[in-house]
């Protein structure tokens, strides 16, 4: 790899141990990262008065009947209308309110889409998209329900920030820093209980990755769901002597650029993992860091233009190549064709 | 023509069938939802009995009739009515919502099986039975379209664009039928979002629209042959309803909305329902 003369080397955001929960261990905790956000939405709510919750008939499942129930005077049921839905909460905005909006993330992002880019990010506005049932792992509501288009419906509208975090950690964070930054932020997240993978202490930064796990053969770049998975999938490829590289890009827009461009270095090939289409998405956002700014070989796991169906999380992910040995094989593969 | 006893029923008969298959794939999927499908059983099975043109003979014929599922979650039922139509076997009902199963969680288009067309996503429904309706019209096939809405998609926006341009271009071969429970996930439909008299909604828009109860096989049927007779209008039939129909335990319960019913549950189910047919 060519080291070039002019860019200052990359500024890694390295985690200490205290940050990342024992997975080892063997004491995975499972929580679903929608939980997490109720609970937070709850707590923020609680201290700042300026938060307005919006939902649409599906307060239980996205978990801001918690915050309906502890706040009803800032709580907005507007039935099932998500375009609708969206509008009121840009209104809500202009009158000096941060308005969190939730729905499943297929209507949240689908269905609200242009309202979203006209009516919240062309004006620029403090409204919070935070939608839940993102992905395969909605599991047997089948395709009509499987959210994996988002990420790239949102990443591409100027003005909004995109956030998926990896656990009910990360999750919580991410409703912090949704409700810090100006404008509009869209939060994924899960149905499903995922493994908490960082601890208590870790703070999650806008822009900003995380190394969780060090190795230079190959980097998997993960979010999401995808990150507990990336993260076996290592373990498995240690188990063969290949030590990967595990990194976590919650922040997808804006994305941490440096260790992107530090793990190219590092390691000389990257495969990324999303439950998502990989166009547009997650695989999409670090190649167009890697072709600008450092090229090495490239693989992008996630939805190949298909959409999903019926089945359970742990059949889909299998399925659809997600699960940490098909993400190990993956990166095998890839590493037969890094440049020597 | 008004029913005879026997098929009134024979109709009451098969709704009950309907509503134990309801029970027992949503509890064998351990997932999916019983409530509403319940309390569309009776208005369905008239509609798919005495109505709907669709058998396994004519199901790849273009100018056949044809069904939306607007409110898609309900598909335990319309995937019962199904196979009492001899469009797909009984048994299989069981595999709904298992994974490599075509009865998915929420319907995906499959002519082979006579399902129409692929929903889930509220409020998409009417629109698209609009448009088979004027694709109908324009070929000049004598189908008619039938699509089953809800209190809850009216208040999608998307319902009364459609609700507009069926009017507009006299869709008189366009029925919809809207399952009235007050009932939606958070809970009663008038506390979440009141959508209201929808009958004078519909009215107003220029449909031929009728209330009725939506548990009289009777007065559903003849309001299905209303709405053939109409020339000039779509048709809208207000069915009020109650969620979980058959069940005691369901009744009329939000909480009943998506979940299933564990062993116990099942078991008082089925014994409610054959209560009720002696
Ligand atoms: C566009 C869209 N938004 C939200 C949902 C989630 N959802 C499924 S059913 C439902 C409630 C619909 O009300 P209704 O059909 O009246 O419910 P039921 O009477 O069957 O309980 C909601 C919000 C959806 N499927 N589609």
């Amino acid at each position: 790899m060519r080291r070039s003369s002019g860019p200052p080397p990359p500024r890694v955001h390295v985690l200490t141990t205290q940050d990342l929960a024992p997975l080892a261990t063997g004491e995975v905790k499972k929580v679903a990262t929608r939980q997490a956000y109720g609970e937070a939405l709850l707590e923020l709510g609680s201290q700042h008065q300026d938060i307005v919750v919006l939902d649409a008939d599906l307060s239980g499942s996205t978990k801001t009947g918690m915050f309906a129930k502890a706040h009803p005077d800032r709580f907005i049921n507007c039935g099932v209308a998500e375009a609708n839905m969206a509008g009121t909460a840009a209104g809500l905005a202009c009158t000096g309110r941060k308005a969190f909006m939730s729905s499943f993330a297929m209507f949240a992002a689908g269905k609200a889409w242009e309202q979203l880019r006209q009516s919240v990010c062309v004006p620029d506005l403090d409204v919070k998209v935070c939608a839940s049932h993102a992905g395969l792992t909605v599991g047997e509501d089948g395709k009509s329900h499987q959210m994996l288009e988002d990420i790239t419906l949102m990443r591409v509208l100027p003005n909004m920030k995109v956030l998926v975090p990896a656990d009910a950690v990360e999750a919580r964070e991410a409703v912090r820093v949704a409700y810090e930054t100006p404008g509009p932020v869209y939060v994924r997240l899960s149905r499903a209980s995922t493994p908490v993978v960082f601890g208590e202490e870790y703070r999650l930064e806008l822009g900003k990755g995380a190394l969780l796990r060090e190795g230079s053969d190959v980097c998997i770049a993960a979010c999401g769901v995808e990150v507990a998975e990336a993260l076996g999938a290592a373990e498995q490829l240690a188990a063969a002597g290949i030590e990967a590289r595990v990194i976590n890009l919650a922040s997808i827009d804006p994305i941490d650029e440096d260790l992107i461009v530090d793990s190219a270095q590092r390691c000389g090939a990257i495969l990324t993992a999303e439950e998502h289409q990989i166009r547009g998405g997650l695989g999409d956002a670090v190649a167009q860091v890697v072709v600008r700014r450092c090229p090495v070989p490239m693989d992008l796991a996630g939805m190949d233009g298909e959409f999903g169906q019926t089945g359970t999380a742990s059949q889909l992910l299998a399925h659809y190549g997600l699960d940490a040995a098909s993400l190990a094989a993956r990166a095998e593969a890839l590493i037969q064709r890094k440049g020597n | 023509m008004a029913l005879t006893r026997d098929r009134v029923d024979a109709l009451r008969a098969t709704a009950r069938e309907v509503r134990e298959d309801i029970v027992r794939m949503v509890h064998a999927a351990a997932c999916g939802h019983p409530g509403g499908p319940l309390g569309m059983a009776d208005f369905m099975t008239t509609l798919f009995l005495e109505h709907l043109d669709l058998t396994p003979e004519n199901r790849h014929a273009e100018d056949r009739d044809r069904f939306v599922l607007g409110n898609g979650h309900t598909c335990a039922g319309y995937y019962a009515l199904l196979a009492q139509k001899g469009l797909l076997d009984r048994e299989q009902l069981l595999t709904f919502r298992k994974m490599g199963s075509p009865l998915q969680g929420h319907p995906h288009r499959n002519l082979e099986l006579g399902i129409d067309f692929s929903t889930g996503s509220l409020g998409n429904g009417l629109s698209v039975a609009a448009g088979m309706a004027l694709g109908a019209k324009m070929s000049g096939w004598s189908s008619r379209i039938y699509c089953a809405s809800s209190d809850g998609e009216s208040q999608e926006g998307q319902i009364w664009e459609a609700a507009t341009s069926a009017a507009h271009w006299g869709l008189s071969n366009l029925t919809v039928i809207v399952d009235f429970n007050d009932i939606q996930i958070d809970g009663r439909m008038r506390d979440v979002m009141d959508v209201r008299d929808l009958r004078a909604k519909y009215a107003a828009f220029g449909w031929h629209a009728v209330e009725i109860d939506g548990h009289d096989v009777v007065a559903i049927d003849h309001a299905l042959c209303e709405a053939k007779a109409e020339t000039e209008r779509p048709s809208a039939i207000v069915a009020r309803t109650t969620i979980g129909k058959g069940v005691s335990f369901m009744e009329d319960q939000s909480s009943w909305h998506g979940v299933a019913p564990n062993d116990e549950q099942l078991a008082q189910a089925l014994e409610d329902l054959a209560a009720a047919a002696s």
